[in-house]
């Protein structure tokens, strides 16, 4: 008998993650309520809208708790040294300009230790797609404040309260020559999956600034009563889209991120120049 | 149609992966889910939209609704 089209819409089928996930690699280490398992599955989601090959994708990390990714994903996958994701990655594209390379890092590995491939990065504009999943801590060591844990805020390194500015990632990228950067929440699933999906399509460096939750350490020094606490709080009341920002009266914006597409141009890609200039060389060449 | 012919969602949820952390009891917007322990249990299906809002924001992959 058929069902009447309406009526099709309506039946829900969840997403079948198993088919980009490893077998037998479930349960993750990460902890209960941790944010990185969301933004995986946020990730994955994105990743299957491509419609490519699981051959032509490889995700790439340095270390820490959300660099644990690559090993429970079934692509191409590359876990690295602290700080340096992004330098394997180069290589990579640079090698397979066709693959699609995404690089899965930590707030402490993008920009702390791995700072300044960060900037490099951004400033070849080489296509690759960076997700910084921000909890503002250094989750895997134990609770180090990071460069983007917030003033004030309590972490193992900052019993009194953090007394150094944190970074902007999103303005940070931005300076230093990225042609897509964006921001977006664990809370706000859906749509952190399109606009991880929209750093994909973009060609050149794209950087999605990830804010997630650490319930483990920054949540428990900070006072925080569980992970949902920290997901409202910080997520969805720490945030404002930028498409509402202007409609807002300004004591509802103070203090918040802006979620969303940040920033977009269009600019030279590193690969392509690369490319052009072994193709120049190689005519004259043979000339 | 009947409240006879309305039919129910398929809640799976998956022991081994659960952690307990009550995500998905607290952003469910109309009491389905509670916590049993250490793992989440359906306490009111009938009360289920098949919003997918609990496998959405599961860190784990330890929860999906089914028509
Ligand atoms: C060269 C080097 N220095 C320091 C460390 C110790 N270390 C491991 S993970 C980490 C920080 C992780 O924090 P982040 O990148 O924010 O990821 P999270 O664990 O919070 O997801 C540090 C300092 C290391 N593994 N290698
Ligand atoms: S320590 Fe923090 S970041 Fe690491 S798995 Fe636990 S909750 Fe997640
Ligand atoms: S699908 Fe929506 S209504 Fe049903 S249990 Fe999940 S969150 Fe609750
Ligand atoms: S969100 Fe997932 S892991 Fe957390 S209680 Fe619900 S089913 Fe279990």
């Amino acid at each position: 008998m058929s069902v009447p089209a309406e009526k099709k819409e309506k039946i829900s089928v969840p997403f079948d993650y198993n088919k980009y996930l490893r077998p037998g690699k479930l349960p993750h280490i990460w902890c209960p309520g941790c944010g990185h398992g969301i933004v995986l599955k946020a990730m994955l989601r994105a990743i299957d809208k491509l419609g490519i090959d699981k051959d032509n994708v490889c995700v790439v990390s340095g270390i820490g708790c959300s660099s644990r990714t690559p090993g429970y994903v079934d692509f191409n996958t590359l876990h690295t040294l602290h700080g340096r994701a992004l330098s394997f990655a180069t290589g990579i594209k640079l090698a397979r300009p066709d693959m699609k390379v995404i690089v899965v890092t930590g707030d402490g590995d993008a920009l702390a230790i791995g700072g300044n491939h960060f900037i490099h990065t951004c400033r070849r504009n080489i296509d690759i797609t960076a997700l910084v999943f921000t909890n503002a801590i250094y989750g895997m060591t134990g609770g180090q404040y990071s460069p983007t844990t917030p003033l004030e805020s309590i972490a193992t390194t900052s019993r009194y309260g953090n007394i150094e500015p944190p970074f902007d990632t999103c303005e940070m990228a931005k300076a230093a020559g990225a042609t897509f950067v964006a921001r977006g929440t664990a809370y706000h699933t859906l749509e952190l999956e399109k606009t991880i999906y929209e750093a994909l399509m973009h060609k050149g460096t794209s950087v999605v600034d990830i804010i997630d939750a650490c319930p483990t350490y920054f949540g428990r020094m900070n006072k925080y009563k569980s992970a949902t606490h920290m997901m409202e709080a910080m997520e969805k009341d720490g945030t404002v889209s930028v498409k509402q920002v202007d409609k807002l009266p300004p004591e509802k914006v103070a203090g918040k991120m802006l979620r969303g597409v940040l920033h977009k141009i269009d600019r030279p890609e590193y690969c392509e120049q690369y490319a052009l200039l072994v193709q120049e060389k190689a005519q004259a060449k043979s000339k | 149609m009947g409240d006879a012919a309305k039919k129910l969602p398929r809640i799976e949820i998956n022991p081994k992966l659960c952690k307990g952390c009550s995500i998905c009891v607290d952003f469910c917007p109309t009491n389905v889910l509670e916590m049993r322990g250490t793992c989440v249990a359906v306490k009111d299906l009938a009360a289920c939209t098949r919003c997918q809002l609990c496998d959405l924001r599961c860190p784990d992959f330890a929860i999906q609704v089914f028509d």
